[in-house]
C-alpha cells in the first residue's frame, strides 16, 4: 500500500473543547459585569482593566520566552487574559498604574510562572496579585470611587463601601446600617467597591452563561452562596441592628465576583462534585468569620487563598461515587 | 427515559449508513481464519494442509473452557496454516483457505424461512450453541455458551439484549434489528429458555426509533419480552452501564459478574446469531459489518463471509480514498485502528471506519488545567487525570489503590479533556502493568 496508516489508541475522536475555549468562555462571561464597570467608573474602570490585562499578557510572554526558554508562547490559551481582567475587577478604579503593574507581576510572575505556568501553580493568580496589593498598599487599596464619575481617574471622590459600614455597625455604630444602599441598589451595581464586582446582577449573568456553556458546575459558586446566605441569615434574625442582612451580604463586596469567577478556578479547586461542595460550604464560612469577626471588612480573598491550601487535603479525600461501589439489592 | 447514571458523553452520532439495507459481501478470493477470534484459549486446528472444507464445516476444535470452535466460512482447499495480523495489530494463527466455488455443508437451512418452534431443552439450546461457536458479537467476543451457564451459587432473573450500539458512525446492529426482528425475537425466547428466564429487555438507543418501534411491535407476540428505550449517552453499550440503564443495578468490580445481579446480557446480533445455530443449524460464519467514513463514497452494511478481507469490504464501498489517514477495525470510541486494510473480518468486527488525514490528526497535548470534566464524564467514578497522571510516574501502588483496574477504556475522558490529554494511553499502560503485578502476586499465594 502506498499511503501509510496512522495508529493510535483508541479513542479516535474528540469531542472538541480546549482549553481557549473555555478561557475564552469566561472573557465572555465576564463582559456583563466589564461593561457595569465601565458605566459605572468611566475612565478609571478601562484605565486598570487595560493595564492589568496587558500587563499579565506581557509578563506571561516575557517569562515564557526569556526566562523558561519555551518555544511555544502560551499567552493565546486567554488564561493570561482572564487573570488580567479578575485581577482588575479586584482592584479599585482609581489605583495607580505602577501599582496594578506589581499586582501583575505577583500574579502572573510569581503566583502562576514560579510554579509552571498555568495547570501548575496551587493558588489563584489574580487573587495572589490583589492579596499582595491589600497588603503593601492598604490606603490606595482601600479607597474607593463613588460611581458616576466618568471622566476622572486617581482624582475620583471616594466613599466608604457598604462593607465598611457594616463592620461599623458591628463595632457600635448603630446607625450605620441604615446607611447601606438599598438592596436593589447594591444587585445592580450602584455603590462603591472593586471594579468588578459592584453588580451582582452582571455576574449572576456571567454565571448563567458559564453553566450553559458548560464551562463550570454549580457546585462551587452554589455552596458558597448558600452557606454565606445561611449564616449571615442567621446573624441577623439573632440581631438585626449589629448584623446586616444576608440580602446585603450576598451583593456586597467581592463576594458574587470571588463565588463565580474566582473560586471556580480550574486549577486550583477540588476535582470532585462533593470536594468542590466542601470547599464552598468552607469559603462561605470563612468569609463570614472575616467579615464579621476579622480585622479587614472583606473577607472573600482570604478565604478562598485559604481554601486553595486545602484543595490537595481535599482531592486525596472526597473521591468520587464509583460505579458498583453501592450494590442495590 | 432511562439511561445509566454515572458520567457519560455524547460523541456525534455520524450513523451515516443508517438508511442502508444490509447487502452480501461477495465471496472473497481466500478466506482467513484466526484462531484466537474471542476471548480464551486460542482454537487447535483440526484441518490439514491440503483438506477440502465445506461452508460450515469445523477448522478449529474450541482449545478449553472459555473458548470457541471455527468454522470455514467458504468451500475449497486449506493452503495453509500460518500466521496473520489480525484487527488486534498482533500476529496469530490463522487458517487460510482458497476459495473453490460456496458448496455448503448438509443439514444447514440456507432459507429465510422463519422457524420460531423450539421444543429443546435448556442444556440442549447451550451445547448447540456452544458447537456452533457462537461468541459475543458486540465486539469483545466472550465464548456466548460460557455466559449461558452461570457458576454455582448465582441465579439469573432476565436477559438483557444490547440493542444500543452507542458508538458513532456503527449501524450493523440497527440494520439487523430492522430487517432480522423476528430472528432475533426467537434468539431472546431461546436465550430466556437456556438461563431459564421468563423476562427480557432489548435496550436500544432513542436515536434508533423506527428500530424502537418495529422491535416492541413484534416483541408483542413474544411473552416477557419488553423493549426498553434508552437515552442516547455513551457508553451505554457496556455490559455494566446497560444493566444499570435498564434495571437500576450496578455490577460490583471483579470477580462479579452481570450474575451476581441477576442479569444476562447478549448482544442483538448474538441473539441472531443464536437463532441461527439452534433453529437453523449454522454455525458463525457470518457477521454484519458497517464499513463506513464521511470520506467514503457509499457507505454501507455488508452480511460478510468471515475471512473476507477488510479490503474486500472497503473497495466495495467505494475504495480507500487518497486521504486516508487512518482505517479503524470497530466505532471510533473504542475501535482499533489497523496498520493494514488486509485484515481479515473476524467474529468481532462490528464495523470499519475510515478517517482522512485531517480527522485522524490529533491535536498536540496542553497541560492538564484540573477542570474535573474527566471526573465528571467517567462512566467508572474513577478520576482519570490521576490514573493517568500516576501511570505516567509508573506509581503503580497508587493506580492500583485508585481502582485503576475498574477502567472499562471506553475514553469518555480523553473524548472531553480540553488540554487533549492522551489519558487513556496511560490509564493502558497502568492496567497492564498492575494487571501484571496482580497476577505475580497471586501466583505467589
Amino acid at each position: 500500500m502506498a499511503n501509510k496508516l496512522i495508529v493510535s489508541l483508541s479513542p479516535h475522536v474528540h469531542g472538541g473543547d480546549s482549553v481557549q475555549k473555555n478561557m475564552y468562555g469566561v472573557l465572555v462571561a465576564l463582559v456583563p459585569a466589564l461593561l457595569v464597570s465601565f458605566y459605572m467608573f468611566g475612565l478609571g474602570a478601562v484605565a486598570v482593566t487595560l493595564t492589568s490585562v496587558a500587563a499579565c499578557v506581557f509578563f506571561e510572554w516575557s517569562i515564557t520566552k526569556y526566562i523558561l526558554r519555551r518555544e511555544r508562547s502560551t499567552i493565546m490559551d486567554g488564561s493570561a487574559a482572564v487573570t488580567g481582567v479578575l485581577l482588575a475587577f479586584n482592584l479599585p478604579s482609581n489605583l495607580p498604574l505602577w501599582i496594578i503593574v506589581i499586582g501583575a507581576l505577583v500574579s502572573v510572575g510569581i503566583a502562576k510562572m514560579t510554579f509552571g505556568g498555568l495547570g501548575c501553580n496551587p493558588f489563584n493568580p489574580a487573587l495572589a496579585g490583589r492579596i499582595f496589593l491589600l497588603i503593601s498598599f492598604p490606603v490606595q487599596m482601600t479607597s474607593w470611587p463613588v460611581p458616576g464619575q466618568l471622566a476622572s481617574y486617581t482624582d475620583a471622590e471616594t466613599a466608604a463601601t457598604p462593607l465598611a459600614l457594616m463592620k461599623q455597625a458591628i463595632h457600635g455604630d448603630t446607625g450605620a446600617l441604615d446607611r447601606l444602599p438599598g438592596s436593589l441598589d447594591l444587585f445592580l451595581g450602584n455603590n462603591p467597591g472593586c471594579i468588578g464586582e459592584i453588580s451582582a446582577l452582571a455576574l449572576l449573568l456571567g454565571l448563567a452563561y458559564m453553566l450553559w456553556k458548560k464551562i463550570i458546575t454549580w457546585h462551587i459558586p452554589v455552596s458558597i452562596l448558600a452557606t454565606v446566605f445561611v449564616f449571615t441569615g442567621l446573624m441577623h434574625l439573632s440581631d438585626p441592628t449589629v448584623y446586616a442582612s444576608p440580602l446585603a451580604h450576598l451583593f456586597t463586596g467581592g463576594l458574587m465576583l470571588g463565588a463565580i469567577f474566582m473560586a471556580t478556578d480550574y486549577v486550583t479547586s477540588p476535582m470532585t462534585h462533593k470536594g468542590m461542595v466542601i470547599y464552598g460550604v468552607a469559603i462561605g464560612f470563612l468569609t463570614v468569620v472575616i467579615r464579621v469577626f476579622g480585622s479587614y471588612p472583606e473577607g472573600m480573598s482570604f478565604a478562598i487563598f485559604i481554601m486553595n491550601a486545602f484543595t490537595p487535603l481535599i482531592n486525596t479525600y472526597c473521591k468520587p461515587k464509583r460505579f458498583g461501589e453501592v450494590v442495590k439489592k | 427515559m432511562r439511561t445509566f447514571r454515572i458520567g457519560g458523553v455524547h460523541p456525534e452520532e455520524n450513523k451515516l449508513s443508517a438508511g442502508k439495507p444490509i447487502r452480501a459481501a461477495e465471496l472473497p478470493k481466500q478466506a482467513v481464519f484466526p484462531l484466537s477470534q474471542h476471548i480464551g484459549a486460542p482454537a487447535v486446528p483440526v484441518v490439514r494442509r491440503g483438506d477440502t472444507v465445506k461452508v460450515g464445516t469445523k477448522i478449529a476444535e474450541a482449545g478449553g473452557f472459555v473458548s470457541a470452535s471455527v468454522f470455514s466460512s467458504v468451500s475449497g482447499k486449506v493452503n495453509k496454516i500460518d500466521s496473520v495480523v489480525d484487527a488486534s495489530g498482533y500476529r496469530k494463527p490463522a487458517i487460510f483457505i482458497d476459495v473453490e466455488g460456496d458448496e455448503w455443508e448438509e443439514g444447514i437451512d440456507r432459507s429465510d424461512t422463519l422457524v420460531s418452534e423450539c421444543t429443546l431443552s435448556p442444556e440442549e439450546i447451550i451445547r448447540k450453541v456452544k458447537e456452533a461457536g457462537v461468541v459475543g458479537m458486540g465486539g469483545a467476543c466472550f465464548p456466548t455458551y460460557v455466559k449461558l451457564t452461570p457458576p454455582p451459587g448465582t441465579r439469573a432473573e432476565c436477559v438483557i439484549i444490547n440493542g444500543v450500539e452507542c458508538e458513532p458512525y456503527l449501524t450493523a446492529d440497527h440494520r439487523l434489528m430492522l430487517e432480522k426482528t423476528d430472528e432475533i425475537l426467537v434468539g431472546v425466547t431461546l436465550l430466556m429458555r437456556a438461563v431459564k428466564v421468563d423476562k427480557a429487555y432489548i435496550g436500544i438507543e432513542n436515536n434508533k426509533p423506527d428500530a424502537i418501534r418495529k422491535m416492541a411491535e413484534r416483541a408483542a407476540a413474544y411473552p416477557g419480552v419488553e423493549v426498553v428505550p434508552l437515552k442516547v449517552k455513551y457508553p451505554q453499550g457496556g455490559e455494566k452501564q446497560l444493566i444499570d440503564a435498564v434495571i437500576r443495578r450496578q455490577v460490583p468490580d471483579p470477580p462479579a459478574l452481570p450474575v451476581h445481579v441477576g442479569a444476562v446480557v447478549q448482544n442483538v446480533g448474538t441473539a441472531f446469531a443464536v437463532y441461527e445455530a439452534v433453529q437453523k443449524n449454522k454455525p458463525l460464519i457470518e457477521r454484519v459489518v458497517t464499513v463506513t467514513g464521511k470520506s467514503l463514497a457509499d457507505p454501507s452494511n455488508f452480511r460478510v463471509r468471515l475471512g473476507t478481507p477488510m479490503s474486500q469490504l472497503i473497495d466495495a464501498a467505494g475504495g480507500l480514498p487518497e486521504d486516508t489517514g487512518k482505517v479503524i477495525g470497530g466505532g471510533p470510541m473504542m475501535g482499533k485502528a489497523l496498520a493494514t486494510v488486509e485484515v481479515p473480518v473476524c467474529k468481532g468486527s462490528s464495523g470499519v471506519l475510515v478517517m482522512n488525514g485531517k480527522e485522524a490528526r490529533r491535536s498536540a497535548p496542553q497541560p492538564c488545567i484540573h477542570c474535573a470534566k474527566c471526573v465528571s464524564v467517567c462512566a467508572m467514578g474513577l478520576e482519570p487525570y490521576l490514573l493517568a497522571t500516576c501511570s505516567a510516574h509508573g506509581d503503580w501502588e497508587r493506580v492500583e489503590r485508585e481502582h485503576i483496574m475498574s477502567c472499562i477504556e471506553c475514553g469518555s475522558c480523553q473524548f472531553t479533556c480540553p488540554s487533549h490529554r492522551p489519558m487513556l494511553d496511560y490509564i493502558r499502560l497502568g492496567k497492564n502493568k498492575v494487571g501484571g503485578i496482580i497476577r505475580a502476586r497471586n501466583a505467589k499465594k
